[in-house]
């Protein structure tokens, strides 16, 4: 997986629930792209169009909630998201996102409009916002997350590793 | 070495070794579950992982539960992998109308006290009702848990949420629930456990105990842990085993006055806009809707009969009633239960998910205000953008559709 790309932000508020990044009528296919061209609907019905390939979502505390379904990073992902930036994220979201290779960040004082240019450097964990020259150090993950995520999801990681290795957490 | 709480005693035996808050571990998994929303991607992962087998055939259980009866040939064809699957490995299925799947893994002994249970359904959660380390996860983390039987996480923090006193009649376990979340907040729980103790529980069924056990992820938590103080199950378990130690260490400590509570709902579009129900007095209805893995049970649909017993649905008014299980509708079917709701204008559906997520079935239309016992109401949530969904307890919900509009039940029965 690249580790530094550049994309253009678009923001979002807080308690976004996976219902609003996919809701739960368009979940059930193994057409990723029919997930994809959902994605957000019913939070900005305008976000597929405005969307360009390597952009950047930005979004506020609890990004993620509720329903465990992993369509909603995925629709992020092939939608062409490149990366989630929020203050914070629900737990499952979280794993779901890292597990198939779509990277989050969690920077809680990033400020950011829509527009924006963002850089975003995973090895680093710096978030730079290009348009205010402001940077932003993202939350420690741990290693084990930094691992699949560098591999580019858990299915790689597993079939590299075989099991989950209680030293390399 | 200072006192475990609930998740650090369950983790602790699963990782075989003491692991206290904080830590990073893998575990032993007992138990893994997915739905037709999430088991085709986690099937899918499984297989491009290498894997053949789950690692524990008769302790990996497949749902459907989501879409079910197929609406249309595209999920009629998801069906058919999890069917395939089972098949071939021998995967626990549990096919169309049979029941939502926390209710059966409840209802059919699929898990125990003490165990750590993942399932790719968010409330999962719902089995710290007899103190189950049960959380929800994706699909590919799923995939991984059938692989190697085993996962990683971070040990939680956990907060004790204590509610005093006895609830007065005509307030529910929902409402117990739904005053918590109200309290604790959407994200006031998340990454963290929490133990839900204190007078009120001890009489509690275990049905009321799934009830408010299930809406923990509606904080965020990542386990609800009801204590086991006058938990009632068909076998013999370990309350220590569950239960704290007394110098357990806790990241927050809050309390309910239980005995003071009045019947409460949620507002669109949040779990956590809990008010008083006074504050909606009123509030005119189009739907009201009973059922789901939160109060989909026959103690609710008990409860939703007193109510209309003898009475009819307001006109313009949809009621609609999905009972958990087949069991607990057919329960219905011998005591009378049924008829009643059905002599008072409830249509039936089958027992499953489909109407609370808005995959099948009941969706309302633009503008339309629905009441129900879900645990969620989300924008879109029911599968229409434009509705309104107001979460309460059987008896507020059955208590709307007489009225047409939100009264407190208690004033029905006068």
């Amino acid at each position: 997986m690249e580790s530094r790309f550049t994309g253009r932000a678009h923001v979002y508020g807080d308690d976004i629930d996976t219902d609003r990044i996919i809701a739960g009528k368009y979940t059930k296919t193994l057409n990723l792209q029919d997930l994809a061209d959902h994605v957000l609907e019913d939070l900005d019905i305008d976000f597929r169009s405005k969307l360009t390939k390597g952009d950047v979502l930005v979004a506020g505390t609890n990004f993620g909630c509720g329903s465990s379904r992993e369509q909603a990073p995925l629709a992020l992902k092939v939608a062409g998201v490149s990366a989630v930036v929020a203050k914070y994220f629900a737990r499952i979201f979280f794993r779901n996102a890292i597990n198939i290779g779509l990277p989050v960040l969690e920077v809680p004082d990033l400020e950011a409009d829509s527009g924006d240019e963002v850089e975003i450097d995973l090895k680093a964990g710096v978030v730079k916002n290009l348009t205010k020259h402001t940077e932003y150090r993202a939350s420690a993950m741990p290693q084990v997350m930094i691992d699949i995520l560098d591999q580019g999801g858990l299915v790689a990681y597993l079939k590299k590793n075989g099991t989950y290795d209680a030293s390399a957490l | 070495m200072a006192g475990m709480t609930v998740a650090e005693k369950i983790l602790s035996r699963h990782a075989g070794r003491p692991v206290a808050a904080d830590e990073l571990t893998v575990i032993d998994v007992d138990a893994a579950m997915m739905s037709d929303t999430t088991a085709p991607l986690a099937i899918k992962a499984f297989r491009e992982m290498g894997g053949t087998k789950p690692w524990n055939p008769e302790r990996t259980f497949l749902v459907i539960d989501h879409a079910s009866p197929a609406p249309n040939e595209r999920i009629a064809r998801l069906h058919d992998i999890m069917r395939e699957f089972s098949r071939e490995t021998g995967a626990v299925l549990y096919d169309v109308g049979e029941g939502i799947c926390h209710q059966l893994m409840i209802e059919d002994d699929r898990v125990r006290p003490g165990e750590a249970f993942f399932g790719a359904d968010s409330h999962t959660c719902t089995y710290g009702a007899l103190g189950a380390f049960a959380t929800g996860v994706g699909s590919t983390d799923l995939a991984a848990v059938m692989l190697t039987g085993k996962t990683w996480l971070k040990v939680p923090r956990t907060i004790r949420l204590e509610i005093t006193g006895r609830i007065r009649p005509g307030v529910e376990a929902k409402d117990l629930a739904l005053a918590m979340v109200g309290k604790l907040g959407f994200a006031g729980a998340t990454y963290q456990a929490v133990e839900i103790c204190g007078e009120a529980l001890v009489p509690m069924s275990l049905d009321e105990r799934m009830t408010i056990a299930n809406l923990g992820i509606e904080m965020g938590a990542k386990a609800a842990l009801v204590h086991p103080e006058g938990l009632e199950l068909p076998y013999d378990f370990d309350a220590s085993a569950i239960s704290p130690d007394p110098d357990a260490s806790y990241v927050r400590e809050l309390t309910i006055d239980g005995a003071a509570l009045r019947p409460q709902i949620s507002k669109p579009p949040r779990p956590d806009a809990t008010v008083d129900i006074d504050e909606l007095i009123g509030t005119k209805v189009d739907v009201a809707f009973i059922g789901t893995c939160v109060n989909g049970r026959l103690r609710d649909l008990h409860a939703a009969a007193r109510i209309l017993e003898g009475k009819r649905v307001a006109p313009g008014v949809r009621l609609m009633v999905s009972a958990a299980s087949q069991k607990v509708f057919l329960a219905a079917a011998k005591d009378g239960t049924l008829a009643t709701l059905t002599a008072a204008g409830a249509t039936f559906l089958p027992s499953g998910c489909g109407p609370c997520v808005g995959t099948h079935l009941g969706v309302p239309g633009d503008g339309e205000v629905v009441v129900s016992t879900a645990n969620r109401n989300f924008r879109g949530r029911m599968g229409n953008p434009e509705a309104l969904v107001y979460l309460a307890s059987p008896s507020v919900v059955a208590a709307a559709a007489v009225a047409g509009e939100i009264v407190d039940p208690a004033d029905l029965e006068d």
